[in-house]
């Protein structure tokens, strides 16, 4: 693998970042979505997206996960390039967009059996990833076997949220996750990302559940976007204020697979030659 | 990319059977072609059985554009096309998985024009070997073939008128292919098939092979 001329602090320093976007440009037409976004996010770290309707909230997070191609600037994700290879990085990521990409006709658990096949599991380990899922997310009793389209919207949101937590994700990307979901289901979603960061995943998410801080209250960091530009990037905690820690809840089962978990990809892609401003890390 | 096509086409199949669609609706509607092609050329089986074949093939080929709208119908509902995307399948593994589920769909469609065509129109499906070769080749083409103009369309927003304009002029040499070969079985000249069924096989070998490789760029640009 080649450094590409960092030197090795800067090189481990980069390794080290989930996410690192510099000038950063996605159009969709002629339309811009992004307009120069430089961004890092370190392993393991939880960054919430802010701003108002149109900032570029969403575009960001579906250009992390590949669904929006990269125009210009560079953008690398979990090692890979996403202007090279961003197969390579769809199978690392779990994205949870406002849509819930489920099939109607199809029950709960044959959409996440799906899911889960189609993201390279056997047919064996689907069904055990599913129903440790389903379980996680409370989708018990009828559920599993009730077509979605006979589900509510909330429902529907935790399917696609069991999507995400059967595919055990290095990088979650999460768009208003929390809208649709009752108070219980608010709380359960940030238990599984704080759960899924303390199996090491990186968590990008945006959100209006805001915190006295004006970040969400789980968040490590609020990125401010505007205009499809990241306008200012605080830490959202200091070390003397620690960051907040949920009630415990219930336990999760015994069996509980953890909620990232690193799966064969294809080797990483040679970095770009020069990494200036791999430094920058908050 | 085998094992991917199966997990697609097992879940557009399991789909159809839910929604019923093809059974409700491209069914009937292919029924209705075949009664109102029937009506407009005379009560007669005289008139109607030298255009049988023909008739048979434009219902089967209108059909088609229902059929591929379906499939990607429900990739677009709630963005499941992004979930495909983002699932990491084969793209190849994707489109033969959706031209299998449309070619198994024609299959039994085209059972079920057979016996119309024979109810109907008095044909005797002679040459049955010869038939069933022109179906299955003829479904392999449409199918591959719809499965390409359907991504293509199924991002714009005037797509289901669209998919017809794109889709029936290139589907125009099965029709020509599939007519002339069941023309052949049915007036008990099998043996002078073989040409059209080439030109079928041909059709349908060029189709899949193009899918194969160009269905990537389709789902990501459409």
């Amino acid at each position: 693998m080649e450094s590409g001329g960092a030197s090795p602090v800067a090189w481990a320093i980069h390794m080290a970042l989930a996410v690192s976007l510099r000038d950063a440009v996605a159009l969709a037409g002629r339309f811009p979505l992004l307009a120069g976004v430089t961004l890092d996010v370190g392993e393991g770290e939880i960054v919430h997206l802010s701003g108002p309707n149109g900032a570029g909230k969403s575009s960001l997070l579906r250009l992390c996960c590949g669904l929006v191609p990269l125009r210009s600037g560079s953008a690398v994700v979990l090692g890979h390039d996403l202007a090279a290879d961003r197969r390579a990085v769809r199978l690392l990521a779990g994205y949870l967009g406002h849509e819930t990409f489920l099939y109607e006709e199809l029950t709960v658990e044959e959409n996440l059996r799906f899911a889960l096949r189609a993201s390279g599991s056997s047919a064996g380990e689907a069904g055990v990833q599913a129903a440790s899922a389903m379980s996680r997310l409370a989708l018990a009793g009828r559920l599993p076997a009730t077509p979605v389209g006979k589900l509510s919207a909330g429902q529907r949101r935790r399917t696609a949220l069991a999507v995400v937590v059967g595919r055990r994700p290095r990088l979650w990307l999460l768009d208003e996750p929390h809208a649709g979901l009752d108070l219980e289901g608010r709380q359960l979603l940030d238990e599984i990302i704080l759960e899924a960061r303390g199996g090491g995943a990186t968590v990008i998410l945006s959100s209006h559940e805001l915190g006295e801080s004006g970040a969400h209250p789980i968040a490590d960091r609020v990125v401010q976007l505007a205009g499809g530009r990241v306008v200012d990037d605080a830490t959202g905690t200091t070390s003397a204020e620690p960051r907040p820690v949920l009630p415990p809840a219930a336990e999760p089962p015994a069996a509980q697979p953890p909620l990232a978990e690193p799966r064969e990809v294809p080797a990483p892609k040679a970095q770009p030659a020069s990494q200036p401003e791999a430094a920058h890390v908050a | 990319m085998l094992r991917d096509a199966l997990l697609v086409c097992g879940k557009d199949l399991r789909i159809e059977l839910r929604s019923k669609v093809g059974l409700n609706q491209v069914a009937p509607f292919a029924a209705a072609v075949l009664l109102l092609f029937g009506l407009a050329l005379g009560p007669t089986t005289a008139a109607l059985k030298p255009a049988a074949a023909g008739l048979f093939w434009v219902a089967v080929l209108l059909s088609v554009v229902l059929a591929v709208q379906r499939s990607f119908a429900i990739e677009s509902a709630d963005s499941a096309r992004d979930g495909l995307r983002l699932s990491g399948l084969d793209p190849a593994g994707i489109f033969l998985g959706k031209g299998a589920a449309i070619v198994s769909q024609l299959l039994v469609l085209e059972a079920l024009l057979a016996a119309g065509v024979a109810l109907l129109f008095g044909a005797r499906l002679d040459g049955a070997l010869v038939l069933l070769a022109a179906c299955v080749t003829a479904s392999v083409g449409l199918g591959a073939v719809g499965v390409i103009y359907g991504a293509l369309s199924s991002g714009a927003r005037v797509k289901e008128t669209l998919l017809p304009l794109l889709l029936l002029p290139v589907a125009a040499p099965v029709l020509l292919g599939a007519t002339k070969a069941w023309n052949d079985a049915l007036s008990g000249r099998p043996g002078q098939a073989d040409v059209w069924l080439s030109l079928l096989a041909v059709f349908a070998v060029l189709y899949v092979a193009v899918g194969t490789v160009a269905f990537g760029p389709l789902l990501e640009d459409a």
